[in-house]
């Protein structure tokens, strides 16, 4: 696997607000089927270059590729807008408060997209809602309002959403931060059953057993800098660098508390 | 002279006239100014510079100057430039513009008050700006002041009077001309007052309908 080409290749990835520095030159490779967890302190930069992978957060230097596309490519803005679109269309992504639209149903939520853009019928769209959310377990919330579920329920059908695309990559900026503990598995629960469908994600979260248990590959980001990266088992078990080292046990401590 | 209202029965009909103008009136230059208050809304926010800034004069004139002058100017002003509208769109244009700037204050406040993650979520499933805007953004925007906006709508009723003023023959102009027949000026304005108070409770009737409506999907 390791041989091919990466699917997502981020190529010197640089982000600066003003003089603050949130990324500094960073590359990533995933392969195809890849699942690649981010970890790190909040202000490290890890949601920052989650959210370049699909331009949310333009960079300021460096490249973005998603197979054989340049991502944040240089063009004239309205061509790139067209770009930009469609290339989006390719990576799903999941945000740590969920995002759903308020005022359309569970089925709306998902079918707008596809329908809009991909051109298919309300038949189609039908049969693609209901088809992702029984894969996340939630077929039978088809016609309620967002307001009417659950954190864990909201976060199942984002993922529907999102997948109702049929993208290439998943990203998840916090999937699970946002929820009361006991709706953290639901999700979990989903995210496992895409990863065994070898479905290429990255994951930034705060969830390390997650990470540990479903990840082929961990980066530890702090300060705008991939500090370290590894197999789970060498990052969470036996971490080289200090830094690393200090932000797993107070992270520990403070899960323990 | 004391009062008597048993004249009224024989102009009844006159009024009830007036008071059917009046809710056509209404409806019409309400809808005029909930999807124009859109359409501003959005020209505002997000037209580019040299739409917006003749936008902004045209807002101010509709703000910063008496509906009664707006409907002088539209009615008996377009005329000398060639455009001669009938009373009636005259009135329906002058209320349903004058309020649509009104309609298109509040929407734009909400529409910057909707949360950014929506945009967000909108633009990462490939929806353009424009696409998640009108699917997304403004219908939001436009739900969460739904009750601010009827406000405008039971003002805007209450104004449609001042179309009396270029001859449209609503409720308070057809209470006048039963008045210029009985010399009965209590009577008939209490009767337009019975009227209009009619059409408002049936105004609201429909608001708290719209209101319960998109209650459920927030």
């Amino acid at each position: 696997m390791t041989d091919q080409k990466p699917f997502v290749d981020i190529r010197h990835a640089k982000k600066s607000y003003g003089t603050l520095e949130v990324l500094k030159d960073i590359s990533l490779q995933v392969h195809r089927g890849e699942i690649v967890a981010i970890i790190g302190p909040s202000g490290s930069g890890k949601s920052t270059l989650l959210r370049a992978i699909n331009d949310l957060d333009p960079l300021s230097g460096g490249e973005i590729w998603l197979e054989d596309t340049q991502v944040n490519m240089d063009l004239p803005h309205r061509q790139y807008e067209k770009h930009i679109n469609e290339v989006r269309q390719n990576i799903g992504m999941v945000f740590q408060h969920f995002n759903l639209f308020p005022h359309l149903t569970v089925r709306e939520n998902i079918t707008l997209a596809p329908k809009l853009l991909k051109g298919i019928n309300d038949a189609e769209a039908n049969k693609l809602a209901e088809e992702q959310l029984a894969k996340v377990g939630m077929l039978e919330r088809i016609d309620y309002y967002p307001s009417q579920l659950s954190g864990g329920q909201k976060q199942r059908v984002a993922i529907a959403r999102a997948l109702a695309m049929k993208p290439k990559v998943m990203l998840f900026d916090e999937a699970t931060s946002a929820l009361d503990p006991e709706l953290v598995e639901e999700v979990n629960q989903v995210m496992k059953a895409l990863a065994e469908e070898h479905m290429t994600m990255i994951i930034v979260t705060h969830e390390m057993g997650f990470a540990e248990s479903v990840c082929d590959r961990v980066l530890f980001m702090d300060q705008g800098v991939v500090v370290e990266e590894g197999p789970p088992s060498v990052i969470f078990r036996n971490p080289q660098n200090e830094r690393t080292r200090n932000f797993l046990r107070k992270h520990l401590a403070d899960a323990n508390k | 002279m004391g009062l008597d209202f048993s004249v009224i029965p024989k102009y009844l009909d006159v009024v009830m006239m007036g008071a059917v103008w009046t809710v056509a009136i209404t409806v019409a230059a309400a809808l005029l100014s909930f999807f124009g208050g859109i359409v501003f809304a959005v020209i505002a926010l997000y037209a580019p510079k040299f739409v917006r800034l003749p936008f902004r004069a045209f807002e101010w004139l509709f703000m910063g100057t008496p509906l009664l002058l707006q409907l002088f100017l539209i009615y008996f002003g377009l005329v000398q430039i060639g455009i001669d509208l009938p009373a009636f769109v005259a009135g329906v244009i002058g209320l349903g513009l004058h309020f649509a700037v009104y309609n298109s204050e509040l929407i734009q406040t909400a529409i910057l008050a909707v949360d950014k993650g929506q945009m967000e979520a909108a633009r990462t499933l490939g929806l353009s700006r424009g696409q998640a805007l009108k699917k997304v953004v403004v219908p939001q925007a436009v739900r969460d002041v739904i009750p601010p906006i009827g406000n405008n709508m039971i003002a805007l009723l209450k104004d449609s009077a001042l179309v009396s003023v270029i001859g449209v023959s609503e409720l308070t102009l057809s209470a006048q001309l039963a008045i210029g027949r009985t010399y009965r000026p209590f009577e008939f304005y209490v009767l337009a007052a019975v009227f209009y108070y009619i059409i408002n409770l049936g105004m609201e009737a429909v608001l708290r309908r719209i209101e319960r409506k998109v209650q459920a999907a927030r």
